[in-house]
């Protein structure tokens, strides 16, 4: 592994493109999130870290209302993207999912082709006038989650048969391809083999300079090695937000220098 | 000794047998319960089975071949033109068998001594006396039948006795061995579980080989019914129309005819019903309604079939009379009668609807819920999900419910018997009256039938046929579930 290379992290930009306010959410009884504030900007790569349970993938799941599909969930407070409420009523979440794109734990590719994976997404939401277009798109994608060499003469193998890192790669793409500005990604590597996961943590780099990257992570090591900004949960509580240089090496926070230096978690 | 003395005998042996042993076993540990190899019940149990397992297995096979070799030995006794004329060596020694039960009972009830019985002659007192202790005789009884009678009575009453005296000898010599085995060192605690296992062994040969019986059983009839009937006509003949004078046309073709109509209405009604029904419940229905309409579908399962022949017959006949016939509200007339293809097609899919639901929910509950994640979270709503990610992930465990409902609907005696009609043609309209193949099986085997002629036997052909269908079916359905469950472990 690569020794933490904190320094050459820098914030290039400045634009808020998610903020949450207030956020509190709810498991039936439990109190999962207790007043988050962050702002999550552009062309960032913000890292959620956090001991187990804390409310980090919970509150990743509020920023494209995945939580909706939980019956129990209720969430309260502001999410703003991009100066809009994410929960006004006017908002559809299905429309909302597809501009803030989502990779997942385990790598889930459908049983499709490897094509047809990528093209679900341009596909539901009409995003190709033809058959070309669509070739385009798929194409392009499978470009930015650095997957098209290898799976360019085989894209109707099925997707499953990739290897882990390829398949985690494939989601990435399939994510990519709904144009989505927003990607939010949690834990993506945690089922992937050192290798893999440095290709995909190589990848994330990249998608910085087309989209704001949200990512959970159980490995302080990949916080700071992707991250511009961290953000430290701890019990439902968002105990310090900054830039990840900082988190790492002046910790404003007791909570937050235990955690990283092994104390808790 | 009757036998209900005997088994009781055994389990009083062993019970003693469990007590006796459990308390040598802790004797020889000088009390001390954690000295020994097993638990002290252990001890008690392998004693137990020794004195009960081996006797009353010698026991359940004795009380099998008895019978099969005495009236072997006692049939070889009649001679031939003992035999009247139309009859059979069968029929004649039922006779010899009511005649000996006969002097048993007249014994027993002190119309005879012991030696009476034995030199009893026959003639019109004996009929009379047979008839006094209940047991009827359609003629006097004959000095051959009766002397069979005698040898029969005599070779049972000793196969009796050795039976007692082997299986006592049995149990004691168990009890003894394992009594002189218990010691604290005695590995009790294995041997049980030995037991355990023979007895699991025991129960699942049993459910396989009364497979194995009864398809053996249908293949020798069916052999029959071909050796008397061309099988040429029966596959490939074109009509159905049996006739117990003779003569008849038996061919299958019409029978599968109008099974495969029906089970076609069937699933066409139960696939879409039930498959919506399990995405509903598997993918929308919140808590509490999945509490409420799961069970409510689980008791359409548990409705017996006759009830669903009954609603076909009272219910659903005369609506589809009252569209359909002459004089029905639509003023056309397709239908002659309220049982038709449609009545019992209708009915039937009714039916299956749990069926494939139950299944289908169950396969779409298999689908990881990460696949479900992963299209909402690229912006498809529930259904285009359900559409484009969970059913072609399901559709192989899908294919497979359908297969196995198909089976069931091509099996179903009742609601065609009650719902489908009689008459057996080959016909595209479903409004008319058909039947099936299971229904033919109940009409040529009840009622007052000759037992060897075609007519009959041609209800153990079409069993057959009926039977390799359904497993070939329930195969092919269980090959494809398996392949499917492979997909995600």
């Amino acid at each position: 592994m690569n020794d933490m290379t904190l320094m050459d992290n820098t914030v290039d930009t400045q634009n808020i493109k998610i903020a949450a306010k207030d956020v509190n959410v709810f498991y039936g009884d439990t109190h999962a999130i207790k007043d988050v504030n962050v702002e999550i900007e552009d062309n960032t790569v913000t890292a959620f870290i956090g001991p187990s349970g804390c409310g980090k993938s919970t509150f990743l799941r509020c920023l494209n209302r995945m939580n909706d599909t939980i019956g129990t969930c209720k969430v309260t407070g502001d999410i703003l993207l991009d100066g809009e409420d994410i929960y006004d009523k006017r908002v559809d979440p299905v429309q909302l999912r597809a501009k803030v794109g989502m990779v997942f734990q385990k790598p889930n590719p459908f049983p499709k082709s490897i094509y047809d994976n990528v093209a679900y997404g341009p596909r539901i939401h009409g995003l190709a006038r033809n058959k070309a277009e669509l070739d385009e798109i798929v194409e392009k994608s499978l470009r930015r989650g650095a997957i098209w060499d290898e799976v360019k003469d085989r894209l109707d193998a099925p997707g499953t048969g990739l290897s882990g890192g390829q398949q985690q790669r494939l989601c990435i793409a399939r994510a990519v391809a709904t144009e989505p500005e927003v990607l939010l990604m949690d834990e993506p590597c945690s089922a992937l083999d050192p290798i893999a996961t440095a290709q995909v943590e190589e990848l994330i780099d990249e998608l910085r300079a087309s989209y704001s990257v949200v990512i959970v992570t159980h490995s302080m090591q990949q916080a700071a090695r992707v991250s511009q900004k961290t953000a430290f949960f701890h019990l439902g509580n968002l105990v310090e937000f900054g830039p990840t240089g900082q988190i790492f090496t002046n910790p404003e926070d007791p909570r937050t220098e235990s955690y990283i230096t092994g104390r808790i978690g | 000794m009757p036998t209900f003395w005997l088994v009781v005998l055994l389990l009083a042996l062993s019970a003693a047998g469990f007590y006796l042993g459990r308390s040598r076993a802790l004797r020889t540990a000088g009390g001390d319960a954690r000295d020994l190899h097993s638990l002290p019940s252990y001890y008690g149990y392998h004693v137990a089975l020794a004195a009960f397992v081996p006797a009353i297995a010698v026991l359940a096979v004795w009380l099998l071949a008895q019978p099969l070799i005495i009236e072997n030995r006692v049939s070889n006794l009649i001679p031939a033109e003992a035999v009247p004329e139309n009859t059979t060596i069968g029929l004649v020694m039922s006779d010899v068998r009511r005649v000996a039960e006969g002097l048993d009972l007249a014994v027993e009830q002190g119309l005879l001594t012991r030696r009476e019985a034995r030199d009893a002659a026959g003639g019109q007192d004996l009929r009379a006396l047979m008839g006094e202790v209940g047991v009827a005789l359609g003629s006097d009884v004959r000095p051959e039948v009766l002397s069979a009678a005698q040898s029969y009575r005599n070779l049972s009453h000793t196969g009796k006795t050795a039976m007692t005296v082997v299986v006592a000898l049995l149990a004691l010599g168990g009890f003894v061995w394992a009594y002189g085995r218990t010691h604290k060192d005695f590995r009790a605690r294995n041997v049980v579980e030995r037991g355990v296992l023979a007895l699991l062994i025991l129960a699942a040969s049993l459910a396989a080989l009364t497979t194995v019986g009864i398809v053996l059983s249908m293949l020798f009839e069916t052999k029959n019914f071909f050796g008397l009937h061309s099988w040429t006509d029966f596959f490939f003949g074109s009509t159905w129309a049996p006739n117990f004078r003779g003569g008849s046309d038996l061919s299958i073709l019409p029978l599968l005819w109008g099974t495969l109509y029906i089970s076609f209405i069937a699933l066409l009604v139960a696939v879409p019903v039930g498959l919506f029904a399990a995405i509903y419940l598997s993918e929308y229905a919140s808590g509490t309604v999945r509490s409420f309409a799961k069970p409510l579908l689980e008791i359409l399962a548990g409705i017996p079939t006759i009830v669903y022949g009954l609603f076909a017959l009272l219910t659903v006949g005369p609506a589809l009379a009252n569209l359909f016939a002459k004089g029905g509200l639509l003023g056309v007339e397709w239908m002659a009668g309220a049982t038709s293809v449609l009545t019992a097609g209708l009915v039937m899919g009714v039916m299956l609807i749990p069926f494939v639901s139950s299944l289908s929910d169950d396969i779409i509950n298999a689908v990881p819920q990460a696949l479900r994640d992963g299209s909402l979270g690229l912006g498809a709503t529930k259904s285009e999900t359900v559409r484009q990610v969970v059913m072609p992930a399901a559709l192989p465990g899908i294919v497979g419910a359908v297969l196995l409902a198909a089976s069931r609907a091509i099996g179903e005696t009742m609601i065609v018997v009650m719902g489908a009609g009689a008459i057996a043609k080959f016909s595209a309209n479903p409004l008319e009256s058909m039947t099936t193949i299971t229904t033919r099986i109940v009409s040529q085997l009840t009622g007052d039938t000759d037992f060897a002629s075609p007519e009959t036997l041609v209800a153990f052909a079409l069993g057959l046929t009926l039977f390799v269908l359904t497993l070939g079916l329930n195969v092919l359905a269980l090959y494809i579930v398996r392949k499917y469950r492979e997909q995600y472990e």
